[in-house]
């Protein structure tokens, strides 16, 4: 039940939001932050609740609830919860605030219409991280691409609309091969069992051959992978970014893109355990170029929001380098570094916004010298920044790091490559303070500083940057059952089919 | 009192989060007395958890203090935990100690400066408050990520403090943030360090994989037990160290970032840049040293690139304009002593070193800071003299300082850490005549760079107007500092001379000490002290016929064509700089110069093709109605046939 | 037989109007064309009704009467107010639809 509150919660308020705005302008932000803390509540008390469950680590979900929809083609409402859920929804619900809170004075038409597209995207955001029937999933995972769209296409910048029409195209190509797959597995449990079934539980049980299943895998890899984005599927990402309005970009930097790895760690390892492995250096040699290229090309950008967007790159690249090393330490560092990237760059595109709507333009050749004038934005621009660069003590260092730390053992050369681009990170990261706060000021104009709601906001989410940094245990030891299920799960596959080419690795990776 | 040692790191971080979260509430005042006063009480509690840790040492050799979990998962376990031993109670009481006085120091300097033009002309804040507020901060943030450092009981915590320490001191070059200069310098300072920081992360990473585990004693004893000397492994992992530990310490290749560094405030060159961050480096090799016994290639290649770079840094130092840069180019070479030490073994000698100098060069810049102060921020010393007169305080102190350095014998603290140095350099089992030679040769350099240094600046004719008095502030620092770097050598006194050797007897717990050996090739101990003496006499007694007002002998050297020629070699650092701009900097220049995405053109070629196919179909679409008629009869005929056969 | 030469007149008939269609520039002419085909489809629905003995032909010949007839009138109305617009007849001259 709590589960479907979860999801439900929000997508009532969506409406309710539009409807709100002919009473009063302030309304529809007012329903929007209710549900959103009411999610939050809900996802911390589950959090709270399940300690002692999260210990022994042997139950697969947390909550699960299930009911029948469309019996005929085998999809079920199946809904499951799992550390690796959980954190992403508690990261969902915070920034979905945060979006909420960054809109607040720039978005000011059709205000009502603007956060019943924001909410509409966090309720699919959250029906994908607890679907288990991939029909529903889907489902979900469509929902969350119209809203986006139009959140970019209707209160966007300048170049609007190619910007939300390549972001559309993208993502529906990738979603194409993603459903091909999602309905070939269907027919083939219908094949094997006789029935056709849409479930987690049921496609996992299923032995799929070999050559099927790399098929299938690629097809789950084309989907997320756009979402992720890897390079190159990349390049819808700076558009869209650049040109979404603040709260847009925060929820497609800090959620949209994690959908993209929830799902290959849910769905395209699981199911395809051999293929994932035969699969991985490819992927991984995507992940280290994705994180070299991004750097490149966000030192290149005079665009504020273009480049944090291309670090976005860089950083998902460490994530899908951890996700296909497929060892407990790599997988834990992809998570977290899913957690403190959705943070980190979720404020500095909020720091972004914050400045464009008081210079009016994102170019950083006009900027310079700010540190003077608004000095607790730039403050916090230091902050995130350096904590983007993966400096230790705040929550990118513990995920880059357990990513790198995790990859080492089995591809030291992908490793290697990866950790250069830490020299990168700080080459781009300082490159955006240089030019925008240090030097000097290209003008004596006075601004206004942060407001107390952005300012108060904005220090949350360093204060959730510093405790990741120092004490990541609670996060590590949520998704650590999870991560080892997944694990288990694919060293157990290992052995159903014999001739699976899968590499005998030591045993110390598999404990 | 042991128990308190985890105070001695927070206090400091203490001072740090009250300055940055509500500095903005505070009087110049109560900013000082934060941002002094976190790390005096620092250095004090310091001060008694080394009185508990000497009274229980014969029994207790190191002290290990775990705060909570950090990183545990998957096989990985790490906590914020602190490892107390003799190495790291010699590191921290020189941070807390020489890092109060220049605090102290600061609380006068940065008010000057500050008028001339430190932050914002009155921005929404105020004035410079901001500036004074953000100094003390990053102050403070730097000396705990210091001692984070030196206390980590794992590697993690170590890089950790490594990397805080980097960002400190690319925030405190780039204090001063309107001039674009300063920014670049930060810049380069954090990049070129990172470069090392990565081999170094990449060590650990290795590391980890071979033990699963990161904790600095557990990984030493499993290398031991399962490492043989020489093999690939131990010797990869050195060589990752030391790539991080080159760095940090400024040595070659990586020396490039220090003199540039010099665009921070003084006291920030007098902390980071000569007294403790860039000795990180000495104090990883030192900390790892079982790791380098097993990698004989690296260790020896440390003591290379010892001798190398402190002979390269003192030529460079021989030629500086600004006095700060001096300064930074013999910091770079004493740190090469230190290397060399560390190269034959030689681990307490290096160690004694980075004690003296820690002294002397913090003094150094301090009295340096004081003469650019009264001087309207001249630094060049060319157009600096005769200030022996206008303030005897900043002349005496500097002058002891410079002794220090030059190692003038018997009296100062640099004689006898540098003796300790040259003396194991041949002797030790991994030394040999050549790195003698090189670091005796060192040695006259010293003597000829630093009292160049003061010939220049404080005798001859006034050239800059001088102005002001330092302070009780200021002076009470220079004054301590000058007594210690006169006064520290009693620490260790070589057997020829005293032989009272407390300093290694105190770190033999945690270092293991050389044995020296018995081989009638190598000169007697005092024999060799003989030699480096007058060699650094000599030094000074060459600086004193070149650089005095009486002289001339240089300026006929210096104006031949080679003499020029070699002259702008060295100014220029030995032409590094323009080799990597080279091969670094102008390609990735070139690489980023589009800001386009190579792969996004390829997209949007196949969004041109497809808009060409929809236009080439669409002109069939031409509006005619008996075309369309004729194409459904067509298409009619068509299905019929395909129906029909 | 008799269905058999029915249904050949039928295939004439739709294929002389047919041709009507394609050759004629006037747009009068065309629906007269038009016409025709449907009377060639009606005839051969009335000849294999008759040949099967089935009601389902005589049906759709009053379904494609009532059709033409309704077309027809569409269609003129059209043609009226095309002329009204382009003073012509002549079916090439409105081809301003294009893609």
């Amino acid at each position: 039940m709590i589960l479907w509150s979860l999801i439900v919660i929000p997508l009532v308020a969506a409406p309710l939001a539009w409807w709100a705005e002919s009473r009063s302008r302030h309304a529809p932000r007012w329903i929007a932050i209710g549900a959103l803390a009411l999610d939050l509540v809900f996802a911390l008390l589950v959090w709270s609740q399940d300690r002692s469950l999260l210990a022994s680590g042997d139950g697969r979900w947390l909550l699960e609830s299930s009911a029948a929809w469309i019996p005929r083609w085998g999809i079920t409402l199946h809904l499951g919860l799992d550390g690796l859920s959980l954190v992403l929804i508690v990261l969902t619900a915070f920034l979905g605030l945060m979006a909420v809170v960054s809109s607040w004075t720039e978005i000011q038409e059709r205000v009502g219409f603007f956060h019943f597209n924001l909410l509409a995207v966090l309720g699919g955001v959250v029906g994908v991280f607890l679907a288990l029937d991939l029909f529903v999933f889907f489902l979900f995972w469509e929902l969350m691409l119209v809203p986006m769209y139009l959140l970019i296409a209707l209160w966007g910048h300048e170049n609007r609309r190619y910007s939300s029409f390549k972001f559309f195209l993208f993502t529906q190509a990738g979603s194409l091969f993603l459903l091909i797959a999602i309905v070939a597995l269907a027919v083939l449990h219908r094949e094997t069992a006789g029935r056709l079934s849409f479930d987690y539980a049921d496609l996992l049980a299923m032995v799929i051959a070999p050559q099927t299943a790399g098929w299938l895998l690629l097809g789950f890899f084309l989907g997320f992978a756009v979402k992720l984005p890897a390079v190159p599927f990349h390049t819808w990402l700076p558009d869209a970014h650049t040109d979404a309005p603040t709260g847009g970009s925060v929820i497609l930097a800090g959620l949209l893109l994690k959908t993209g790895a929830y799902g290959l760690l849910r769905f395209t390892i699981p199911l395809f355990p051999e293929a994932a492995a035969d699969f991985a250096p490819v992927a991984m040699a995507l992940g280290a170029t994705g994180i070299l290229y991004g750097a490149a090309l966000a030192f290149a950008q005079t665009d504020f929001k273009r480049l944090v967007a291309y670090s976005s790159i860089a950083h998902l690249g460490f994530a899908l380098l951890g996700i296909f090393a497929m060892t407990g330490l790599a997988l834990q560092g992809a998570v977290m570094q899913l957690v403190a990237h959705g943070i980190s760059t979720g404020a500095l595109f909020m720091l972004a916004g914050a400045l464009q709507e008081r210079l009016h333009t994102r170019d950083m050749r006009r900027m310079g010298g700010l540190w003077a004038v608004v000095p607790r934005m730039a403050a916090l621009t230091l902050f995130f920044a350096v904590a983007s660069l993966g400096l230790p003590g705040l929550a990118n260092f513990i995920g880059e790091f357990l990513v790198l730390f995790g990859s080492f053992e089995g591809h030291p050369v992908f490793t290697v490559l990866a950790a250069t681009g830490m020299v990168a990170a700080a080459i781009y990261a300082l490159a955006l303070l240089q030019r925008s706060f240090f030097g000097r000021p290209a003008d004596e104009r006075r601004l206004p500083d942060l407001s107390r709601l952005a300012f108060a906001s904005l220090l949350a989410m360093a204060v959730v940057q510093v405790w990741l940094g120092w004490y990541p245990s609670p996060v590590l030891k949520t998704t650590e059952p999870a991560v080892q299920l997944l694990l288990r799960e694919r060293t157990q596959a290992a052995f159903i089919i014999p001739d699976s080419s899968v590499p005998a690795h030591s045993s110390r990776e598999r404990q | 009192m042991l128990k308190l040692l985890w105070l001695i790191p927070a206090l400091p971080m203490a001072g740090f989060l009250l300055l940055a979260l509500l500095g903005d509430r505070f009087t110049r005042r109560h900013v000082a007395w934060v941002g002094v006063g976190s790390v005096g009480a620092a250095a004090m509690i310091n001060g008694l958890v080394a009185v508990g840790f000497v009274r229980v040492l014969p029994d207790v050799t190191s002290y290990t203090q775990t705060l909570w979990t950090w990183v545990e998962t998957s096989g990985m376990a790490t906590g914020i935990a602190f490892h107390l031993d003799a190495l790291s109670v010699v590191m921290t009481l020189v941070i807390t100690g020489v890092g109060f006085l220049i605090h102290l120091y600061s609380t006068e300097y940065i008010i000057d400066t500050g008028k001339a033009g430190v932050s914002a002309p009155a921005g929404p804040e105020g004035d410079n408050d901001e500036g004074y507020r953000r100094f003390f901060a990053y102050m403070n943030l730097f000396v705990a990520s210091m001692l984070t450092l030196v206390l980590a009981d794992n590697l993690l915590l170590l890089y950790l403090g490594w990397e805080g320490v980097g960002i400190c001191s690319y925030l405190l070059i780039g204090f001063w943030y309107r001039e674009p200069e300063n920014g670049a310098a930060a810049q380069k300072a954090f990049i070129v360090t990172r470069i090392g920081d990565t081999g170094f992360a990449i060590g650990l990473f290795a590391l980890f994989a071979s033990f699963k585990t990161l904790s600095i004693q557990q990984v030493q004893t499993l290398a031991a037990e399962s490492w043989p000397v020489g093999s690939g492994i131990a010797i990869a992992v050195a060589a990752l160290l030391l790539a991080g530990a080159v760095g940090k310490s400024a040595q070659l290749p990586l020396q490039v970032w220090l003199p540039d560094a010099m665009a921070g405030p003084t006291p920030v060159s007098a902390l980071i840049h000569a007294a403790t961050m860039v000795t990180a480096g000495v104090y990883l090799i030192a900390r790892m040293h079982v790791l380098f016994s097993l990698a004989p290639p690296v260790h020896d290649a440390v003591a290379v690139i010892g001798v190398l770079t402190l002979l390269l840094a003192g030529c460079s130092a021989l030629v500086q304009r600004d006095i700060k840069r001096v300064l930074a180019y013999s910091t770079i070479s004493q740190i090469g002593y230190m290397f060399l030490a560390l190269g034959v073994g030689a681990w307490s000698a290096a160690l004694f070193h980075f004690v003296t100098h820690a002294c002397f060069k913090a003094l150094l810049f301090l009295a340096a800071g004081a003469v650019i102060l009264s001087l309207h921020h001249e630094q060049n010393i060319f157009r600096m003299g005769g200030l022996r007169r206008h303030s005897p305080v900043t002349f005496w102190t500097f002058l002891i300082g410079a002794s220090a350095l030059a190692g003038m014998p018997l009296i100062t603290a640099g004689f006898y850490s540098k003796d300790w140095i040259l003396w194991e350099a041949w002797s030790a089992p991994l030394g040999g005549p050549w790195l003698w030679a090189g670091g005796a040769l060192g040695a006259l350099l010293t003597g000829l760079y630093s009292f160049r240094l003061v010939f220049r600046v404080f005798f001859g004719d006034v050239r800059t107007k001088p102005h002001g008095h330092p302070g009780p502030a200021m002076s009470i620092p220079l004054i301590v500092l000058a007594l210690l770097s006169l006064g520290a050598g009693v620490l260790e006194l070589p057997r020829t001379l005293g032989d009272s050797p407390l300093f290694s007897q105190f770190l033999s717990s945690a270092l293991p000490q050389l044995e020296p050996t018995v081989d009638s090739l190598v000169p007697s101990e005092g024999v060799l002290q003989l030699a480096v003496t007058l060699l650094s006499l000599l030094g000074i007694g060459l600086a004193a016929a070149f650089f005095l007002p009486a002289r001339g002998a240089v300026e006929h050297v210096a104006n031949t064509a080679w003499g020029r020629a070699l002259r702008m070699f060295w100014l220029e650092g030995w032409g590094f700089d323009r080799l990597y701009e080279v091969l670094a900097v102008r390609p990735w220049r070139r690489l980023t110069r589009d800001a386009e995405d190579a792969i996004d053109a390829w997209y949007d070629g196949l969004a041109e093709s497809l808009r060409r196919f929809h236009v080439s179909l669409s002109r069939t679409q031409n509006g005619n109605l008996r075309w369309y008629a004729a194409t459904v009869g067509l298409g009619a005929l068509v299905l019929v046939g395909f129906f029909a056969f | 037989m008799l269905a058999t030469h029915a249904l050949v007149l039928a295939m004439l008939l739709f294929g002389l109007g047919l041709i009507g269609l394609l050759v004629r520039r006037n747009v009068l002419y065309m629906l007269l064309s038009i016409e025709v085909m449907l009377n060639g489809a009606s005839l051969a629905f009335i000849a294999a009704g008759s040949r099967w003995a089935q009601p389902d032909g005589q049906v759709m010949f009053l379904f494609i009467l009532t059709l033409a007839a309704a077309e027809v009138s569409v269609a003129l109305g059209i043609v009226l107010q095309v002329y009204y617009r382009f003073r012509t007849l002549d079916a090439d001259a409105f081809s301003l639809m294009k893609g």
